[in-house]
Formats: C-alpha cells, structure tokens, sequence
C-alpha cells in the first residue's frame, strides 16, 4: 500500500513514455501522489496532461511540451526544457529551474509557470490566464496577443513584446528591445504593484516591485477604425 | 523538418572517438529526417600543396583503383583510396580546380562530394542507422563533425540531394528548414557562374555563400548578406577548414540547442542528441539567438 509521502520513482531509461504519462493518467484515481522521473534525457511530452493534485519532480533536460495541458500538478524540472513547456497550463504550478525554450506557457489558461534562467522566443505567446515569472530574460515575440493572465520577466525582453496584445498584465525589470504593435509603457497602479509584488513572491525572485515598469494594450486595435476604411 | 548535429573537439581524446560520440547524436534525430542521412569530417588533413576529394559513384563496384591511376599519373597521388561503401576519398598532388575538372571530364558519373585539405563528406539516402552502418562512421576520426538527417520537403530523395552540400573547399552546409526564394536566387546564382545538381533549395544556400565567399565576403559579411537575401526559415550550421558556426533565421522558426563542456562543443536540432555525449548534464546548455552567429574555431595548425 502507498501512502503520501512514499515517492513513485520512474527512470525514463527503462521506462517507455507512454507507459509513465498513462500510469500518470490512471493515478488520479488513486495511488501515488509524489512521483520523481530520472534520466529524460531531453524527451518529449513528459508528463503531459496530467489532471491530478501530484507532487512531480523531473532530474535532468526535457524536450518538447514538459507537463503540457498540466491541471493541478505541481511540476519541478530540474533542468532545462524544450519547446513548449505548459503548453496550455490549465492551473497548478511548474517551476524550470535551467532555461526554457522557445514558446513556454504557450495559450496557457491558468496556474504559474517560473522559469529560473531564461526564456528563449515567444515566452507566454497567446497565453489567456496564466501566470508567468522568468528570473532571466525573455526572446523576441513574446506575449503575442496575450489576453489575460501576468508575464514577469526579472531581466530584458526580446523585440515586438505583447504585439496584438488584449489584457495580460506585462512586468519587465530590464530594457525592452521593441514594444510589438498596440503595445505601450502603463503605470504601475496600487492593483499591478500587489499582483506583481505576489508572484514575485509566490516565485522567490529577489527583486523589488519599484524597479519594474508595466506593459499593457493601448487598445487601439479593439475596434474596426472607420477613418481608415480605405485602407483595408 | 530535418535533424542537425555537429560536434567540436577540445581535446585528443574527443578527436580520436569523435564518430563514436557524433553517431549516438545522428541517431537520435532519425525521428526528424528518415529519408537521408550525411556527415562532414574534418580529418587529416592533406599536405601542401595536395587537395582531399571525397568522390561519389552509384556503381558499388566502380572501378576506384582505374581513377586514381589516372589522377596519379597526371597530378601525382598520395596515400591509397579510402572507400567507405560508395564514397572513396583520394588525395592528388595538385590544387582542387585542375583535378576535378580533370575529373569532370573523364568520368561525368563520378559526383564530387567534398574537396579541400580536411573535409571528408559521405552522405546517402535511407534511414540515418543505415547510414552510420554502412558508412562505419562510427569509426572515423577529426577535429570536427556535422552531421543531418532530412526528411525531405521540396525536392527529391536523392544522394545529391542530401545533407552536408559542399559550398567550397573545406566549407560545407547543413540546413533545417526551407527556402521560399531558392528558383529566383537559383536564376540568378547561373548568371554568376554557379552550378547546381538538384532542385533543392539548400543546394541554393550553399551555391549562395559559394557566391558570397568567391565575391570576397568574410563568414560575417556572408551572414549579414544572406539575412537580406535568403527568404525562409533556416537553422544553418556552416563547417569551416577549422570548425564550425550556427546560425538561426531573423525570427528563430527552426529549433536549435548549443551545449558547451571543457572538452567539446555540440551542437543539435533538439537536446536529445546532446544527451547522447559524456558530461552532457553538466554542459552549459543554451538556445542560439536568432540573426546571430555563433563559432568556435581551433587555432589552426599548419
């Protein structure tokens, strides 16, 4: 019988994928709550879709969409991550503690993504919800047409930052490389100064809520524009 | 999609196993490119004033020993013939120009694969295990390797279509990606005097930083023009007499991974295959930059 705090230890040198992601699947019925994977060996898709309140520790690089669609799951990488990382998060937490590729939290939903290093290309790109803290830097095309949710980026931004962007809350401590289009420099309001102050918190980044500047819509491309008809 | 890898040497040791090392890193990028696999090598290197080719037949019983007779006779040959399956590598007392139109000439089936003073290309259609078998890369030595496995989207499955293509001597080009502007650059590259085999838009790079190289353009200069001319998506991974440099496209489309350890440097489509190398946790492990060139060059030693 397993208890919780017993830790199911999975070794991806043995182990097939499949057979880690489907146990994965099948424990939210019951079973083990904490489960450690060793030896990813940059696969890709581990621990996908996982819909259970697990503790998940990863040793070593992943590939491709690490712990994609996550729902509940509290996801530790000990390492860097491929593209895609929380691809779709749904809620629970994953925390890099290398760099992440390109694409990380793509359209997530909800939950907290921390990224240690840094982000590479299009960090929290059409994210709809969820909660982003990179302690490094983030590439080029980031938060494109984000819609809700935070982006925290400790160090500098790549170029066309939030281009298109709806509502999601942009924090970034260092230089900003381009702002994208309809993308433009907000105060930092009483409410963004709390919410940023909580995740950078929630992420135990060593940085103070002062020293970033907000980044937001300037919501010009809400609305069919008549004067310029002609031009479409 | 396409697979790319390339692995630098540090050290001796890592020269000595470097096709055990470079092998494990192709395999692991089959799933990317099932339909052809190639390597450069860059290997012991020819004395002055001789010039390395490795040379190609689809006979595999060609009759090499008739050729180099040839070649010996009129240039004056070194070392025997080298075979590796249907590749055979050859070096002639002689500069490149005269022995390859010599070549050229006298045996029009014969497809020049590589030549310089160090560069070895081998590449075949069929899975990259298959390749590494039949060509026993395994075995090969060098200061330096790049390797792709294609998974073809614009033009045949043939050798020639295959990665590494060679853009000169001792320089040769691996690409993941594709090109939108490969038929006009292609026009325009012919009126510059630049041949092409195949309809492959890589072949159209390579012919490009031949062009490039040939109107007296440094590797950055070459870059900085064909970030302006070639239109696509391309991680290039771009081997010189003394190593090797990557580079990504303007909005980084195609994945790329750089790892670095004290005793190599690897480069790959995905980490996987860098996890294939010793030490490989504990490399410094990072994502290139897009519009930038990363090198690594050994001190030359001549």
């Amino acid at each position: 019988m397993t208890t919780a705090t017993d830790v199911e230890v999975v070794d991806l040198a043995t182990t097939p994928l499949r057979e880690l992601n489907q146990r994965l699947h099948d424990g939210a019925a019951g079973g083990p709550l904490r489960w450690r994977i060793v030896n990813p060996n940059g696969a890709h898709a581990v621990a996908v879709g996982v819909d259970a309140p697990f503790e998940i520790e990863i040793e070593g690089h992943t590939g491709y969409y690490t712990a994609g669609m996550n729902k509940h799951a509290h996801v530790r990488v000990n390492g860097n991550v491929g593209v895609g990382c929380g691809e779709n998060i749904m809620s629970g937490t994953i925390h890099i503690t290398g760099n992440a590729s390109q694409a990380c939290a793509a359209t997530g939903r909800g939950g907290l993504v921390i990224v240690e290093g840094d982000a590479a290309a299009r960090c929290g790109i059409s994210m709809k919800g969820v909660e982003i803290v990179v302690k490094g830097s983030i590439g080029h095309m980031s938060a494109f047409m984000a819609q809700s949710g935070a982006l925290v980026v400790c160090g500098d931004a790549g170029d066309s930052l939030g281009d298109s962007i709806y509502e999601t809350h942009i924090y970034v401590r260092g230089s900003v490389e381009g702002l994208g289009a309809d993308c433009i420099e907000k105060e930092l309001k009483e409410f963004h100064r709390e919410e940023l102050g909580r995740l950078l918190t929630a992420a135990g980044a060593d940085a103070k809520v002062d020293e970033f500047k907000r980044y937001g819509s300037a919501r010009r491309l809400y609305n069919f524009n008549i004067d310029h008809a002609g031009e479409y | 999609m396409c697979g790319i890898v390339g692995l630098f040497a540090k050290n001796p040791e890592v020269e000595a196993n470097l096709g055990a090392l470079l092998a494990p890193m192709l395999f692991e990028m089959s799933d990317r490119g099932p339909d052809s696999a190639g390597v450069a090598f860059y290997r012991e290197p020819a004395a002055a004033g001789h010039t390395k080719l490795t040379l190609q037949h689809d006979d595999p019983d060609f009759d090499w020993s008739a050729l180099r007779k040839g070649i010996k006779e009129v240039f004056g040959a070194s070392k025997g013939i080298e075979r590796r399956a249907n590749h055979a590598v050859i070096v002639a007392h002689a500069e490149a120009t005269p022995v390859e139109a010599w070549i050229e000439e006298r045996y029009p089936d014969v497809k020049i694969m590589s030549a310089g003073e160090a560069i070895e290309i081998y590449k075949e259609v069929g899975r990259p295990e298959a390749f590494i078998e039949t060509f026993d890369i395994k075995s090969l030595n060098g200061t330096h390797a790049l390797g792709h496995t294609r998974m073809a989207t614009e033009s045949k499955v043939t050798t020639a279509g295959s990665h590494p293509f060679s853009t000169g001597l001792d320089l040769c080009l691996v690409h993941n990606g594709s090109l939108s502007n490969h038929n006009g650059l292609r026009r325009m590259l012919r009126r510059e005097g630049i041949r092409f085999q195949t309809l492959n838009d890589t072949e159209v790079a390579a012919g490009y930083m031949m062009w490039r190289q040939r109107e007296g353009d440094t590797l950055t200069e070459m870059m900085d023009n064909a970030f302006e001319d070639l239109d696509g998506f391309y991680t290039f991974l771009i081997g010189t007499r003394d190593g090797f440099s990557v580079v990504r496209d303007p909005i980084a489309c195609k994945p790329a991974v750089l790892a670095e350890t004290d005793e190599w440097v690897a480069m790959s489509s995905e980490y996987r295959s860098i996890a294939t190398l010793p030490g490989a946790e504990k490399a410094k492990t990072w994502e290139p930059a897009p519009a930038t060139v990363y090198s690594w060059e050994k001190e030359a030693v001549r």
